[in-house]
């Protein structure tokens, strides 16, 4: 890349996989579990985490020199509630639709662990530059966790993408149904979601044995 | 960095001076939009009242209302008459679908006359009497309005929320759960009145029984389905008087 130098790449592709916020450092597990029982949820809780996480670490690491250290997390949180509550707002008055969608996630943005984690490790010591690219790295690296298990989780669970019938229709009896195929209804509750990424970490560990911790 | 931002009185100061920032930014974005979206949220109830009454512009699968831009012309040529209902008084008001029903919830408790606002419309020759629902699901408020014919079977439904989980209890907003309710009866043959009841498990899948009260529950969303359900009992009832008051006539 020749925008970007070697470090600053490394910014942005190592959240994805070996320092992954879900499946290496297992934050941000609350919102995995709770949205990904759809693949648009998913998507949307991804895109939105995006800007937070990307606009927020800029402005922590604007206000790092200047930031009382003794409540450094109490301005973390005011910072990334009121970002997304100036979002929500402005959807609301200009793009009523859209915030109708979103508005669910605001409180699950707020209280996102990755945000507050990167904010505290990464953005309070670096520049801005730099710190706009770990939030959307880590971001990232999120939504994609995200994806996948919103992918199997709906697909096993509805039998469905995005709303569509891949599967053919469970009622009806068309398709896979038509064979006896039956949806997996524990795929959409919350438990199922902690099983998919308990067998996307082992995957993972699997094909890189350094991340396997020693103890 | 400097020792100067650990002492208390750097703290205090940053605290004061971050408080007035944020607290006065907010409160200006707050009030500024606040017209635009009182607006949009008007604009919506008239979205959806139509909506439930079959003026939508619904595709195979998904929801979809007439569009904002002619919402309000819409409403008014469909919505042929708004009736407030207070106890035995029934009076007419163009106003009545800005009635706040979590407000006359509230009055009801509070012992005060709760005024039931119910929108007559005309569609294709049809009647619709189109009523505001309004409970609580899982997280936080859910909503709707439902429009029935004179003897109270469902013509059509909407329901929204405010905090449901997406996915599963956010589905009560997908076509395929509010279509369910199109054509169940909410009163029985000796005319009593019975509510629909969101179930699980009620060997009716395709929901073509639809005089056993119920419908097909979402999975994984239980409490929302019977928040459902319940906002169906308490509200709709209240309405089976001045429904039977019609037939009388």
């Amino acid at each position: 890349m020749g925008l970007l130098s070697k470090k600053d790449a490394a910014l942005l592709t190592d959240p994805l996989a070996d320092n992954n916020p879900i499946t290496i450092q297992v934050l941000g597990i609350c919102s995995a579990l709770a949205i990904t029982a759809e693949l648009k949820a998913s998507i949307v809780m991804a895109v939105s985490v995006m800007f937070v996480l990307g606009l927020g670490n800029v402005v922590i690491s604007l206000m790092r020199n200047i930031i009382p250290s003794k409540i450094r997390i109490i301005v973390q949180l005011i910072v990334v509630a009121t970002l997304v509550i100036i979002v929500d707002l402005v959807l609301k008055a200009f793009q009523y639709e859209l915030s109708k969608t979103l508005s669910v996630f605001v409180g699950l943005i707020i209280t996102n662990c990755i945000i507050m984690g990167r904010f505290e490790a990464f953005a309070l010591g670096n520049k801005p530059w730099r710190s706009f690219l770990d939030g959307i790295g880590n971001a990232v690296g999120y939504g994609v966790i995200l994806i996948i298990v919103g992918f199997f989780r709906e697909l096993l669970g509805s039998g469905t993408l995005l709303g569509f019938k891949v599967l053919g229709d469970p009622i009806e009896k068309t398709g896979l149904y038509a064979i006896g195929y039956e949806n997996n209804g524990f795929m959409l509750l919350s438990p199922m979601a902690l099983i998919v990424v308990g067998i996307i970490i082992w995957i993972q560990r699997s094909k890189n044995k350094a991340l396997i911790e020693e103890n | 960095m400097s020792k100067r931002t650990d002492s208390n009185g750097y703290t205090m100061i940053f605290a004061i001076v971050m408080v007035l920032i944020v607290g006065s930014l907010l409160a200006f974005l707050a009030s500024s939009l606040k017209p635009r979206i009182k607006e949009n949220e008007r604009i919506e109830k008239q979205q959806n009242i139509l909506y439930a009454m079959g003026v939508n512009e619904n595709d195979e699968s998904s929801a979809n209302f007439v569009s904002t831009t002619v919402a309000g012309e819409e409403f008014a040529k469909y919505i042929k008459k708004q009736i407030v209902i207070e106890g035995d008084k029934i009076s007419e008001s163009d106003d009545a679908y800005l009635i706040d029903v979590k407000k006359e919830q509230a009055n009801a408790k509070a012992g005060k006359v709760r005024k039931l606002p119910l929108f007559v419309g005309e569609k294709d020759g049809k009647i619709f009497y189109v009523a505001p629902i309004r409970g609580k699901g899982l997280w936080d408020a859910i909503w709707g309005y439902v429009s029935m014919d004179e003897n109270m079977v469902v013509q059509g439904a909407y329901f929204d929320h405010k905090g449901e989980t997406p996915g599963l209890g956010a589905n009560i907003k997908q076509r395929y759960f509010m279509d369910d309710f199109i054509g169940e009866h909410l009163m029985s043959t000796s005319g009593d009145f019975k509510g629909i009841t969101v179930a699980k498990g009620n060997n009716d899948p395709k929901n073509e029984d639809k005089t056993d009260y119920e419908v097909d529950a979402i999975a994984g969303a239980t409490i929302t389905g019977d928040g459902v359900s319940a906002m169906i009992k308490a509200d709709l009832a209240l309405y089976v008087p001045y429904f039977k008051s019609l037939k009388n006539k």
